[in-house]
């Protein structure tokens, strides 16, 4: 086991070089600088800063100085802020997005884990009918149609909730419970689709013919080997939004990531463009290997290689 | 002798987007105490339907039992409710499926798997269960059965795999123990040494076996009885030698001659032309005569009736009426029949069946 995730980790680092590279590089391709839309300044005053962020430096030299000070985790200092390092504003912003995501995917999964479980115990019902509408509905609507929509309802129509912007934990309930939809119809479409098939399958004959009842059956029997293709869908799910709905977000004026990283790209920053990149990147890498990690403990038979026996 | 459980006339249906399959169509047998009754015939005659619907494992959306009774310990298996059948199952009667691969659940510890029954019937504690799950391994052949109870299902070959069913089957001294088809997906050896471990648990637990097989090489050497199912229906029942050396019904000499021999004179193996009937709408008659080349014209008119041929021996075809004209089976159930004291072609020096 360790052997495996010594191994991940230095793929990982690779993988994150790689996307480091090429996101310099794309970036150097696109046209526009930081400066553009100053336009005040003159052309002496624009060499003065060019000149002060290296940015008249030839591109190689420029990759390797952004690069050696990646290594060391330094990030470099925005742009568009006066003297704000780009960690710190990822972190600060961070905090909001990654709030909304995780409550979001906690409530959506079991929500539509309920869903999905309902669906395939009471399978061709009214139950199951109505718990697939629920799930074509979440799939179907885009997020922001709902946050309008709860929006309206709960904030301008009842005046219960926030309408926006952050102001304590009541501000991420209405943009939680949009971001939720998705995760509660892809979790609920999956187990049903997989509890269906487990439930036919021979064990689970064999654990009636023990005499166990509906309930061992579904929950001691069943629902473990119906989660794994709903952890492998939903750990990219989840690194999406833990990094941020740039959508969501605008429309609840939160000031989360998602809403940063477009602001970012609108005005060239540079070093924040390439910060939040770097950390999107180590987000999913780092979800995908616990979610390898997470088949193991699920599945014995996907236990890895060297794993303990 | 002791009944165990009579199945008693009983028909059933399943509703399909196609229409009615009459799947079951009036079938009556019982099992005696420690013995083992054979069930055999082939894909689609209703084997296993017959021995789910003891245990009423069938999709209840779209069965129908439409008649008959089955009583178990007195009483009617089909009119108790889901909850006392729950304390049947795996308790009083219990099942082997056909593909150890897929019946063991793949994400549980064997050992749980094993000590679920004794947990939920025998209400021991966990220790106790243990305790038993561990002897029951060693009882069907686990080596080092302490070190097995943590691992799970992938672990195991086809063989032990299908040891650890029987060992779930038997945790609760089953009176009845159904195995449907326990040796189909075995290579030969290890059918071998899987029938031998059920012969030999039976005498230890004296329990009953209905085995449900299309192998005749398997029954030979499991049963104390053999009931023909064809087209829903049980065609002939009789004790393992009535069935191998006097047998009746013209698919049952079908079944017969279609065994692969060792010394069979003709190097053609015999198959039994046409297919199974189509039980959507089940052919009038004996559903084998379309088949047959011994049907009579009432074949095609009138189900035949059971006929006794022994005590312990029926058959279910109009060959046996008295007015039925005499007619000679296959050459090889003739070569077969005459080792059988009471057959009409018995010659007493062949040392008689055995």
């Amino acid at each position: 086991m360790t052997k495996y995730i010594t191994k991940r980790v230095v793929y990982m680092f690779l993988s994150l070089f790689l996307i480091a590279s090429f996101t310099f590089i794309l970036m150097k391709l696109l046209p526009g600088s930081p400066l553009a839309s100053a336009a005040k300044l003159s052309v002496e005053q624009r060499e003065v800063v060019y000149e002060k962020y290296g940015l008249n430096d030839p591109i190689p030299v420029q990759y390797v100085r952004y690069m050696g000070n990646l290594v060391q985790g330094d990030f470099g200092t925005s742009f568009q802020y006066k003297n704000v390092d780009v960690s710190y504003l990822i972190v600060k912003k961070l905090k909001y997005s990654a709030i909304l995501g995780a409550q979001a995917i906690f409530v959506g999964t079991i929500i539509g884990i309920i869903l999905g479980m309902i669906a395939a115990l009471k399978q061709n019902t009214i139950w199951d009918y109505g718990s697939t509408i629920v799930a074509i509905l979440g799939i179907s609507i885009p997020s922001f149609v709902f946050a309008a929509l709860l929006q309206y309802v709960f904030a301008v129509h009842w005046q219960i909730l926030p309408v926006g912007l952050w102001d304590g934990w009541t501000s991420s309930i209405l943009p939680s419970i949009a971001l939720a939809m998705g995760p509660i119809a892809i979790a609920a479409r999956f187990i049903r689709t997989e509890m269906i098939e487990v439930l036919s399958s021979d064990y689970i004959m064999l654990a009636k013919a023990k005499g166990a009842n509906w309930f061992e059956i579904a929950f001691k029997h069943a629902f473990r080997n119906a989660l794994i293709p709903l952890v492998t869908v939903l750990g990219p799910v989840a690194a999406g939004l833990l990094t941020g709905s740039l959508v969501v977000e605008q429309i609840f004026a939160i000031p989360g990531i998602g809403e940063q990283f477009v602001k970012s790209i609108n005005s060239n920053d540079f070093s924040v463009i390439m910060g939040t990149t770097m950390f999107f990147s180590v987000f999913l890498i780092v979800i995908i290997l616990i979610v390898d990690i997470l088949y193991g403990i699920i599945d014995p038979r996907i236990r890895l290689a060297g794993g303990d026996k | 002798m002791e009944k165990v459980i009579e199945v008693k006339n009983l028909e059933l249906s399943f509703h399909t987007f196609a229409g009615e399959v009459k799947a079951i169509r009036g079938v009556n047998f019982e099992v005696n105490k420690g013995e083992t009754l054979a069930i055999v015939g082939e894909s689609g005659s209703g084997k296993s339907v017959t021995t789910k619907s003891i245990m009423r494992l069938l999709p209840e959306s779209s069965t129908e039992f439409k008649n008959g009774e089955i009583l178990f310990g007195g009483k009617d298996l089909l009119k108790i409710s889901e909850k006392e059948m729950q304390k049947v199952r795996g308790k009083d009667i219990s099942m082997i499926f056909q593909d150890p691969m897929t019946s063991l659940n793949p994400t549980m510890p064997i050992g749980r798997q094993i000590m679920e029954p004794l947990l939920k019937h025998q209400k021991l504690s966990k220790a106790d269960a243990r305790k038993k799950s561990i002897e029951l391994l060693g009882l069907v052949g686990m080596p080092k059965p302490e070190l097995r109870m943590k691992q799970y299902p992938h672990q195991f070959s086809g063989g032990q795999r299908q040891r650890i069913v029987i060992a779930v089957a038997l945790a609760c001294n089953p009176k009845l123990l159904i195995a449907d088809e326990p040796t189909t997906a075995l290579d030969v050896t290890i059918q071998g040494q899987i029938l031998e471990l059920m012969k030999d648990l039976q005498q230890k637990i004296d329990t009953s076996i209905i085995f449900i097989t299309h192998d005749l090489g398997v029954v030979a050497n499991v049963a104390d009885r053999v009931a023909v199912m064809y087209g829903g229906q049980i065609v002939e029942v009789g004790t393992v030698d009535e069935i191998f050396y006097n047998p009746q019904h013209p698919y049952t000499w079908g079944l017969l001659s279609s065994m692969p021999s060792l010394d069979a004179a003709e190097d053609k193996l015999y198959a039994i032309p046409g297919t199974p009937p189509d039980l959507l709408a089940p052919p009038k008659g004996d559903a084998f005569a379309l088949r047959s080349e011994y049907a009579l014209k009432i074949d095609l008119e009138q189900t035949p009736p059971m006929f006794k041929v022994s005590d312990t021996h029926y058959a279910a075809t109009w060959l046996l009426h008295p007015d039925a004209p005499q007619v000679d089976p296959p050459v090889g159930i003739v070569e077969r029949m005459k080792t059988f004291p009471g057959s009409r072609y018995y010659t007493g020096n062949a040392g008689g069946a055995n």
